[in-house]
């Protein structure tokens, strides 16, 4: 049984009858119990899978209508909501907490016969790109253990990497679908907002988050795309997508397209590993017959600064619930007036997210919002601008993913800061709502590097297609594990 | 000069589901805790879902109000911890940064004095708090979430007003109006409630919170007016702080919790989008809108020379003015005001009264229809309408079980009449120099007949028979 298979190439081997859905999930259980205990992408594991499975072989023998997943197995974030499931968001705050109701993504990936095999790892509440703040212990990366994932979907990257799924549903606030995608050599997209229904996805910085795959190929992304995206009466930021099929022509190319180099995400503090690769993805690109040009992007250096701003502000009001008095985890009440009490139940946070719900109280208190949260919401508005000016010139903009290199486990820990500064090719995409996806494309010493191609708002589906080109252009070693 | 201020919360009673998702806006007929879902109990991962129907009823009120109404509306995000709140957020609106609310600076007209309206914002009610415990030691809160994310409007009034009554007037005549555009009955418990902010010549603003009742509020005032001269009187300096209304004692305590320290940190609500509110949703809601009261109150004297204290008393009421509209022709709407106004109101003047009584417009108009014509007199009517609330019944049937219809047969009528002469000597005699006396006489032919004869037709025969 072959476990590293593109999604498509599931679907494709349960149909001609190659397989049966059972024998794959069955494989895939095996593996996640083989390799997760070094790896650590997974924080529960779906008990009834190999059932749903043989549930769904019986419906296609029968000839019953299936799902266009086919039993697929697929790993979920902790941040999305599977009704009677665990969803921890690797939270000791919410380690009890068991969803009552399936997140949009969840029912509607249910009706298409996708299997869920698990919940998998992050960094607390997904503030993070290192999956080392998940109250459970870190993710270790499959290409090297002693490295971060990234994060922080970081479980979602690890378990596609390492072959525990065939596709993983991730969130993305300022990279944390495409910062583990690079690190881990998977594809990540991060879509337009408002493409993928965030109800049931446990909110970070709700103004700015999408919900994202991450998968083995840029066709495997597309097909997530087809099962997940679309207007929700739930989710009243969602846009009307009219059922756009994200497969169809994603062969076309990329002739004579007009890519932005930003100048801005190649410049200091890139790795000479990651640079060159850059270089090389433009070559890549020219090649397929695209006009390159480098472009300056002048806001992109206040980005990271108005990125933790507005983050910090919205997770000190979406994580405000978090008072323990209606679920949470065992805390007795017994002996606390309300303050008292609230104020030690979420003492349960852990230490970047007190860092940054502290920030989230000042940054837009009454004697400071001029000063921090209004400036920063300012930045956005003009990168927002400046994007829109760049997009009247160009189709794509390219980028590194990440400027460096993965890291080793506990080496930044320590330096919020320089931790922040990892995300700043990755945030402009989610302040400005643009669609992004990383893409595999090298390895330096054994550790993946991706490049990121941005699109403009509501063009998916082209980006889908440049980077399908793309990555047509690359050769990588397998992972070894 | 003594200023006043209010804000006054008013839920949509009348819409069917909550603020942002499908739990009954009608959280009253629930048991504790039923009436919630992902949404309203802020559960992780679930988003709000506005209620379209709620922002046009809000316009409406803006529009009533003559509010300005802008052509974009936004949500904010109030932060404070509070246990009825369950995002630990309230959902609302704000104009600190342009005007964004459902309705801008807007105004009322109690008599001849104008107050002005501030701005109108529409916002989630919270849970309600339930204290249970005899002593302070061993009290404890229970919560109740069945409320929360109910829609409610919130009114804020400039400090327009000078004394108790003149607001007392205004929220009577606020309630007239909420109730009569139908977009909340202001009757029910808890359905409308308000803070008052006062503040007298020299001094500071004191709020006023957690008053139960309009009477209260009256009340309140009356009190915090009092307490703000006595302390001026002393050279006291009134200082600017919430104070809480007890209940128990009537009177206006310093409530020690910093709330007026509390920074909100407001920012926009990502997950509701702007809403545009189209000239075309406003020009259709100008055309649903119900006639004003006002205008209704000067129809009825102008159309039907009803006396203008009746027409104010039918029109402020919507349940009377509907009956009214629903019952009155052309010829007896005078009649049908008079039995609304002297009658009715008497007998159904609470709302269980009015849920419980049978009584409909078709026996209001049978009924006027009836005395005008002199089948039963007024006097009997009452009879009659007592029943009719009790059982539904048709007049008709009313009129023959109680046998209360006039004696209108003439010769019937002529016997008693000569037995009446007969036995009233010396008021016939008086009667031939004094027509007065005749009423007299009349008077006591109704006594004969339990009040049913038909007095025009008494007069008439008593005329004959006396010779005048």
């Amino acid at each position: 049984m072959n476990l590293k298979i593109s999604a498509l190439e599931y679907i494709q081997e349960i149909k001609t009858g190659n397989i049966s859905v059972e024998d794959f999930v069955a494989k895939t259980i095996e593996q996640i119990q083989n390799v997760d205990g070094k790896l650590h992408a997974f924080l529960s594991v779906n008990e009834e899978a190999i059932d749903q499975a043989r549930g769904i072989d019986k419906k296609i023998k029968s000839g019953g209508k299936v799902g266009s997943c086919f039993g697929m197995p697929i790993s979920i974030k902790d941040n999305i909501c599977i009704k009677n499931s665990k969803t921890t968001c690797a939270s000791k705050m919410l380690e009890n907490f068991i969803a009552p109701y399936d997140a949009t993504v969840i029912k509607k990936l249910k009706q298409q016969d996708a299997i869920f095999v698990g919940k998998v790892n992050m960094d607390e509440f997904a503030m993070g790109l290192s999956t080392e703040f998940s109250a459970f212990g870190p993710s270790k990366n499959p290409w090297d253990t002693d490295y971060v994932p990234g994060g922080s979907s970081g479980g979602s990257a690890v378990s596609v990497s390492a072959f525990e799924c065939v596709a993983s549903l991730g969130s993305d606030t300022g990279g944390s679908v495409r910062n583990p995608a690079s690190f881990c050599s998977t594809v990540g997209y991060k879509p337009t907002y408002g493409l993928i229904s965030r109800y049931g996805l446990i909110s970070y910085a709700n103004s700015i988050e999408q919900i994202g795959p991450l998968t083995r190929t840029v066709k495997d992304s597309a097909f997530m795309l087809n099962m997940i995206s679309g207007i929700d009466p739930n989710d009243n930021t969602t846009v009307d997508n009219k059922n756009e099929d994200y497969l169809s022509g994603i062969e076309s190319g990329i002739e004579g397209k007009r890519i932005g180099i930003i100048k801005e995400m190649i410049g200091d503090g890139i790795d000479p590993a990651v640079l060159s690769a850059t270089k090389d993805a433009i070559s890549k690109l020219e090649s397929l017959g695209a006009v390159c040009e480098e472009i300056s992007l002048d806001m992109v250096k206040y980005s990271v600064a108005a990125y933790y701003t507005i983050t910090a502000t919205e997770a000190g009001s979406n994580l405000a619930r978090y008072d323990n008095l209606r679920y949470g985890y065992d805390f007795p009440l017994e002996g606390y007036e309300f303050n008292s009490y609230i104020s030690k139940a979420r003492r349960n946070f852990g230490p970047e997210v007190t860092r940054r719900m502290i920030i989230g109280g000042f940054v837009p208190s009454a004697g400071h919002a001029g000063k921090y949260f209004l400036k920063a919401l300012k930045v956005k508005s003009k990168l927002i601008k400046e994007i829109n000016e760049a997009f009247k010139k160009f189709d794509f903009l390219v980028s590194p993913t990440v400027p460096i290199l993965p890291f080793k486990i506990g080496e930044k820990i320590d330096d919020p800061i320089s931790l922040f500064l990892v995300d700043i090719n990755t945030v402009t995409a989610n302040l400005t709502g643009k669609p992004a996806i990383s893409i595999p494309f090298a390895n330096s010493n054994g550790l993946p590097i991706g490049i990121q191609l941005m699109a403009d708002s509501m063009n998916d589906k082209s980006l889908l297609q440049a980077a399908y080109a793309l990555e047509q252009t690359v050769s990588l070693p397998e992972v070894p594990i | 000069m003594t200023m006043i201020g209010l804000e006054i919360h008013c839920q949509l009673t009348n819409l069917n589901s909550k603020l942002f998702c499908s739990c009954k806006a009608n959280y009253r007929e629930f048991e504790i805790n039923e009436n919630i879902c992902p949404v309203c109990m802020g559960l992780p991962g679930s988003l709000p879902r506005l209620n379209q129907e709620a922002v046009k009823k809000a316009t409406l009120i803006a529009m009533a109000l003559n509010c300005t109404t802008p052509e974009k509306i936004a949500f904010f995000r109030k932060n404070y911890f509070y246990p009825d709140s369950p995002k630990n957020f309230q959902i609302t609106q704000l104009n600190i940064y342009g005007d964004t609310s459902v309705g801008g600076a807007g105004s009322i007209m109690i008599g001849d004095k104008k107050i002005r309206i501030t701005r109108i914002q529409l916002e989630e009610d919270p849970g309600r708090l339930i204290y249970e415990g005899s002593s302070s030691k061993n009290q404890i809160t229970l919560v109740d979430y069945n409320r929360a994310g109910t829609p409610l409007v919130e009114i804020v009034t400039e400090p327009d007003f000078e004394t108790p009554k003149e607001v007392r007037d205004f929220l009577n005549i606020l309630s007239d109006i909420l109730a009569n555009l139908g977009v909340a009955d202001p009757s029910l418990e808890g359905a409308m409630r308000a803070d008052a902010n006062v503040s007298i010549e020299g001094g500071k603003k004191v709020e006023i919170k957690n008053i139960g009742s309009f009477h209260d509020l009256e009340k309140a005032v009356h009190f915090e007016i009092t307490r703000q001269e006595s302390l001026h009187s002393r050279d006291i300096v009134i200082v600017q702080e919430t104070r809480h209304w007890d209940d128990r004692r009537k009177i206006t305590v310093s409530s020690r919790s910093k709330e007026e320290d509390l920074d909100y940190r407001y920012f926009l609500e990502g997950d509701i989008p702007w809403i545009r509110i189209d000239p075309e949703i406003r020009k259709k809601l100008q055309a649903e809108m119900p006639e004003s009261i006002n205008s209704k109150k000067e129809r009825y004297v102008s159309k039907y020379n009803i006396t203008s204290q009746v027409a104010d008393v039918l029109s402020s009421d919507k349940y009377y003015s509907n009956l009214f509209e629903d019952a009155h022709t052309e010829s007896n709407a005078k009649e049908v005001a008079n039995i609304i106004t002297t009658e009715l109101m008497g007998l159904v003047d609470t709302r269980e009264k009015r849920e419980a009584s049978k009584f409909t417009s078709v026996h209001l108009r049978e009924l006027a229809d009836a005395i005008q014509s002199g089948k039963v007199s007024r006097n009997s009517s009452k009879n009659a309408l007592h029943e009719i609330l009790k059982s539904g019944k048709d007049l008709s049937a009313v009129i023959a079980e109680l046998d209360l219809g006039n004696v209108s047969d003439e010769s019937e009528l002529s016997g008693i009449v000569a037995l009446v002469i007969s036995e009233e000597p010396q008021a016939v005699e008086q009667a031939k120099s004094n027509p007065q006396t005749i009423n007299y006489l009349a008077g006591k032919v109704m006594q004969k007949t339990k009040g049913k004869a038909d007095p025009a037709l008494t007069l008439d025969i008593l005329k004959k028979q006396i010779g005048v």
